[in-house]
């Protein structure tokens, strides 16, 4: 806000669900790009430019912060110490000026599904002392379809992993989009998991602020390289209700958001290591940065619920 | 007559080592098939499978490695054939005995497609 000409201003939600209003603000963690949304209305500005991220502009009732992608175990040079830079992530949320209420984490948790991997991130969450939701990526599903992810933290969740809580007045969702994937496909949810979608949330006031949370963008970022899910269109369908709906997903290491009616979308960055912008190299393989830069491009996720208002203010910060 | 006798008794040591060099021949190509059979390699490579479409003939293996930084899997949509995970550099082999159309993709990846047509 210090600086105009680093802001971008839009008021796109102001007559509800059925204006097709569209905005897309692609902020990529390079950049070091902050982005806030309150009341419909999204600010994105560098964050070099403001002394206090997550600080006074995203004050609120409840806030949290999103972590993905951190690939425990993955050792090629785009990053040799996953550990040491998902380390540098929770220290953020350590330093962030309002403590979230918990974390999520957004899938890509290991990078092998090995045991160990696992382990190590689970260690260093749980010296965070936050409570923790994961949803799975397909990395966490690999050889068992799911089998250990379940045992590790499916408990209390239905079919593959998918539930949803409540806090503060926000309901939360989430859901797996990385099972059963058909060749040629993109991410898919499911019927048995739409329908139950359908039920959790039919009881639900229209203004209940709704937190969707899944692996694999649930908005069409980039089909080409599987950067979508199938089915996605029905599933947001039973929220159309929904006078303020988020969905937060991992899967393409890079910040991006789009608004689009009643539903913020918004990609994480991941903290092992970033992917090209789509169409931009010959496939989405990890992409190899300066040593010096890796961490500009990594980060975590730091969202803000202010009652009241329409939406959540999402707040992105780089790790260097 | 006796001309004729000799012909015959010298006719069928010539059929017989004819016979044998036949059967010679055709052992000799069998050892030589097992020696080296008939092998193919599919690169993944960039999110993609290297040549995506292949055409050998049956009994031939074939073998994928991954190139790539990131982890695939080789996976036959009809679940006739399905890899671990292949980590870089890790590989996967499958022989086809029999004559077909075999779409696979990678399960992790789905966008990665390929396919071996056995002949």
């Amino acid at each position: 806000m210090t600086n105009k000409k680093d802001e971008i201003l839009h008021d796109h939600n102001h007559d509800g669900i059925d204006r097709r209003g569209f905005l897309k603000c692609m902020a990529w963690a390079g950049t070091g790009t902050l982005c806030v949304i309150q009341g419909g209305v999204l600010k994105s500005f560098a964050l070099d430019r403001t002394s206090d991220p997550g600080g006074a502009a995203a004050k609120g009732e409840l806030s949290f912060v999103q972590l993905s992608d951190s690939h425990m175990g993955f050792n090629k040079p785009a990053n040799t110490d996953v550990a040491a830079t998902f380390q540098a992530a929770i220290d953020k949320v350590h330093g962030l000026a309002t403590p979230p209420e918990f974390l999520l984490h957004t899938g890509d948790i290991s990078h092998l599904s090995k045991p160990e991997e696992f382990d190590t991130v689970d260690q260093m969450l749980r010296n965070t002392g936050k409570e923790t939701f994961f949803v799975p990526g397909e990395h966490d599903m690999l050889n068992d379809d799911g089998k250990q992810f379940m045992e590790r933290y499916g408990k209390g969740s239905k079919g593959s992993g998918w539930y949803s809580f409540d806090k503060k007045g926000v309901h939360f969702v989430g859901l797996v989009n990385v099972m059963n994937l058909k060749a040629g496909g993109l991410g898919s949810l499911g019927h048995e998991q739409i329908e139950w979608l359908e039920d959790d949330v039919k009881h639900l006031k229209s203004s209940t602020p709704i937190v969707v949370f899944a692996h694999i963008p649930l908005w069409s970022v980039y089909p080409e390289w599987g950067w979508g899910t199938e089915d996605s269109a029905q599933a947001l369908a039973y929220l159309k209700k929904f006078g303020s709906v988020t969905v937060l997903n991992g899967h393409i290491h890079q910040i991006m958001q789009k608004v689009e009616g009643n539903v913020t979308f918004h990609t994480a960055a991941s903290t092992a290591f970033p992917q090209p912008e789509p169409g931009k190299a010959p496939s989405p393989g990890p992409m190899k940065v300066p040593a010096e830069q890796l961490r500009s491009y990594l980060g975590v996720t730091d969202v803000n619920y202010v009652q009241g208002q329409h939406a959540l203010a999402v707040v992105d910060s780089k790790l260097g | 007559m006796r001309i004729r006798v000799c012909i015959a008794r010298l006719a069928v040591p010539v059929l017989a080592a004819a016979m044998l060099l036949f059967v010679t021949a055709k052992s000799s190509m069998v050892v030589k098939a097992q020696q080296a059979p008939a092998a193919m390699e599919v690169k993944i490579d960039n999110f993609s499978f290297g040549p995506a479409a292949i055409t050998v003939s049956a009994g031939t293996t074939v073998t994928w490695i991954n190139r790539d930084d990131i982890p695939h899997t080789v996976v036959s949509d009809d679940k006739i054939f399905k890899s671990k995970v292949l980590d870089t550099d890790e590989k996967f082999s499958y022989t086809f005995s029999k004559p077909g159309t075999y779409p696979y993709f990678c399960s992790v990846h789905p966008k990665m497609t390929g396919k071996v047509v056995v002949q």
